[in-house]
């Protein structure tokens, strides 16, 4: 009993991480259609935002989820400004420019940081469920995945300014046509996607040991979720995440975590085989 | 003769020229050390000190006076963490730069890139570094601890202090895999039961569920070989799950590249680990050796197991020379297989004849408010997983790494 409530718990975190780590791209690539090959180095630079503002006695509720955002998001004004603006609409170029973003990024952490590990400790302290010590942190994400997919519905759906973003993905001329600068928009979603994706990292900060090269170890799963999840947004990443969550977890619990880890490749693989559109390409059509 | 602008500087220019020349020849008759190690990339964190450990070891050498007479000169190259690179500085270093002895390599992999070149032009090769065992070629000399020597040691303290259940967490590849087989024939000879064995990827840096099925097992211990940024974050998760303080761990990696002064207090005290070296050994070679390289480099909080057996190895290949009268390797090689021994930071280091491995000491610690403190030392531990194996008494030509059958 306390172990099933146990594996509950891990497989509804293996989800929230999923969605976590792949918030950020699905809002780059899902909507902007850019390749960001770099997302894991923003999630790595999340992570360092958060440690180097603890380390400087911020709160570590406070560096997590405003000062890493805003500091990512603000790296990443700075990279479409210079970099991706200029190549929209050019998918296999945004491969390979973000691609160099990525080791730029990496040799800029490793300057900074040194190539050492370095980390903090979880805010939130473990507990007992019957026999069983449970992580109290993976709560904490579970909250957060959970708030933010609820959020990011709420603001592409009810709000202005998601609607003129989500048109303006859809079709630029249009917008441009009714008066909405698609530059701009575009601007302040690869902002948003920064900022998730610095997020992302700073929530999963306390639980790894980061260095510089740590994004390579999220790009895999974050692209094959997003891609699994369709054209979608939020349907697509709640379904994928929770899809591969699951499969990857059982097989964890039930013969290794390396057969987890392949489980969760094989079903991508045999995914994309029957969907080639994602899982929102045949389910749930037209939702956000 | 008048003298203009121009003759003054042609004048002076062979002047010069002709006082450097004696230097230049002098220079020709130096010992050439070749290095060979990551001092930048993924791996810096190993290679650097252990650069370090080098070049202050060849100061001391060179300001007691050289080897016979002559000086040691240092030709080093940097390998970026990148395994192809080696096996072109190694080539380097062996056909153009034509040193006397090289000194090098970390990872297994990196070391096998360049061992069989080493062989084949008979340049004299010293692997410092602890690793998988195995490795029977007379050509090379290892003075890392090998699983067995750490492994001996640490299976019956740890399991002394918790229980005869153990569950084992490795790192997925040669090493961790020898290493857990290891552990679970010291288990079973020690009187427990294996109970469970995982072994994670490099890239794995989730351990959520393996905390949960290694509380559903219910071990008395966990050992675990694991390697790297992303595994040190099972130790984080474990103290965020709140299990230190029910089962205890014990670990054969942890704290090799000074990984524990990473961890918080909170999360690393009271792991159980076995190395050669510890910061807070408290022998006077121990605390003269600190004293020489904040001398040289300021904070000697940097140095670590792989830096010391870098160092020890260079103080074992110069003692050598010094016996063998001698810089040619067969003499050098003659001199190492008398069994010779050295006094390094971490204790007395003796080359074992048969298989060029290291007799040395072995320090059973616990981690303690972000430093490694000694329990008990046990002195001279031989390398029995490779003694097992390889005897180049016998086979002198032997040319191969074996992997231990268990």
């Amino acid at each position: 009993m306390d172990l099933s409530f146990v594996i509950l718990v891990e497989m509804l975190y293996a989800v929230s991480s999923l969605i976590l780590i792949s918030a950020g791209l699905a809002v780059v690539f899902g909507m902007m259609k850019v390749i960001n090959l770099a997302h894991g180095e923003f999630m790595m630079m999340g992570g360092y935002a958060t440690i180097t503002a603890v380390n400087l006695g911020v709160n570590i509720f406070v560096s997590m989820l405003v000062i890493a955002p805003i500091t990512v998001g603000l790296i990443g004004l700075i990279v479409e400004r210079l970099v991706i603006r200029h190549l929209y609409g050019r998918l296999v170029d945004t491969m390979l420019a973000t691609w160099g973003l990525s080791l730029f990024f990496i040799g800029l952490a490793t300057m900074i940081f040194g190539n050492t590990t370095t980390g903090i400790s979880t805010p939130i302290p473990g507990f007992a469920i019957g026999n069983f010590q449970i992580n109290g942190y993976n709560f904490f994400i579970i909250v957060v995945s959970a708030l933010l997919l609820v959020g990011m519905l709420a603001v592409l759906k009810s709000t202005r300014a998601g609607l003129i973003a989500r048109g303006a993905m859809q079709r630029p001329d249009m917008a441009a046509a009714l008066g909405y600068s698609p530059n701009r928009i575009y601007m302040a979603t690869f902002f948003c996607g920064s900022a998730l994706s610095g997020l992302a990292g700073a929530v999963l900060a306390p639980l790894v040991g980061l260095v510089p090269t740590s994004g390579g170890a999220y790009i895999a799963k974050a692209f094959i979720t997003v891609i699994a999840g369709g054209p979608s947004l939020i349907a697509g990443l709640f379904s994928s995440a929770g899809l591969f969550g699951v499969v990857s977890q059982v097989f964890t619990f039930a013969i290794s975590p390396v057969i987890g880890e392949v489980a969760l490749l094989v079903a991508a693989v045999i995914l994309l085989r029957l969907l080639p559109q994602g899982i929102t390409g045949k389910f749930f059509k037209g939702k956000l | 003769m008048p003298m203009n602008r121009r003759s003054f500087l042609s004048t002076t220019a062979a002047m010069t020229g002709t006082a450097l020349l004696p230097q230049a020849v002098m220079a020709s008759d130096t010992i050439k050390l070749g290095s060979i190690l990551d001092t930048s990339g993924i791996f810096d964190a190993y290679g650097k000190p252990m650069d370090m450990a080098m070049r202050l070891a060849v100061k001391e050498i060179n300001a007691a006076g050289g080897l016979l007479g002559k000086e040691v000169e240092v030709v080093a190259y940097d390998t970026q963490s990148d395994m192809a690179l080696y096996s072109q500085y190694g080539q380097q270093l062996t056909r153009q730069d034509r040193v006397d002895v090289v000194h090098g390599g970390i990872l297994s992999a990196s070391r096998e890139a360049i061992r069989q070149t080493m062989r084949k032009t008979k340049t004299l090769y010293f692997y410092n570094v602890l690793y998988e065992g195995g490795v029977c070629d007379g050509n090379i000399f290892i003075n890392g601890v090998t699983p067995a020597q750490q492994v001996e040691a640490l299976v019956p303290y740890a399991m002394g202090k918790s229980g005869p259940k153990v569950y084992i967490l490795a790192a997925d590849y040669n090493y961790g895999q020898i290493t857990a087989r290891w552990i679970q024939k010291f288990v079973a000879e020690n009187g427990g039961e294996t109970v469970g064995v995982d072994f994670f990827p490099l890239d794995v840096s989730d351990f959520g569920s393996t905390i949960a099925k290694i509380q559903a097992v219910g071990p008395d211990l966990v050992i675990a070989p694991l390697v790297g940024g992303a595994h040190l974050s099972f130790f984080r998760q474990w103290a965020a799950a709140g299990m230190k303080d029910r089962i205890p761990l014990a670990s054969t990696t942890l704290g090799v590249g000074n990984e524990h002064k990473v961890l918080t207090p909170a999360e690393g005290d009271g792991i159980m680990v076995a190395y050669n070296y510890s910061q807070e050994l408290d022998t006077a070679a121990n605390i003269a050796f600190k004293d020489k390289w904040s001398a040289a480099y300021g904070d000697s909080g940097m140095i670590h197991e792989l830096a010391v057996s870098n160092y020890q190895g260079m103080l074992t290949w110069a003692e050598a020379v010094r016996q063998a009268g001698s810089i040619e390797r067969a003499a050098v090689i003659a001199a190492l297989e008398t069994g010779l021994s050295i006094e390094g930071p971490a204790g007395r280091v003796t080359v074992d004849p048969k298989t060029h491995h290291a007799v040395l000491d072995v320090h059973l610690m616990e981690i303690e408010n972000q430093g490694m403190r000694v329990v008990e030392t046990l002195p001279q531990r031989q390398p029995i997983d490779t003694q097992s194996v390889c005897d180049l008494k016998v086979n002198p030509g032997d040319n191969i790494q074996y992997e231990i059958e268990i």
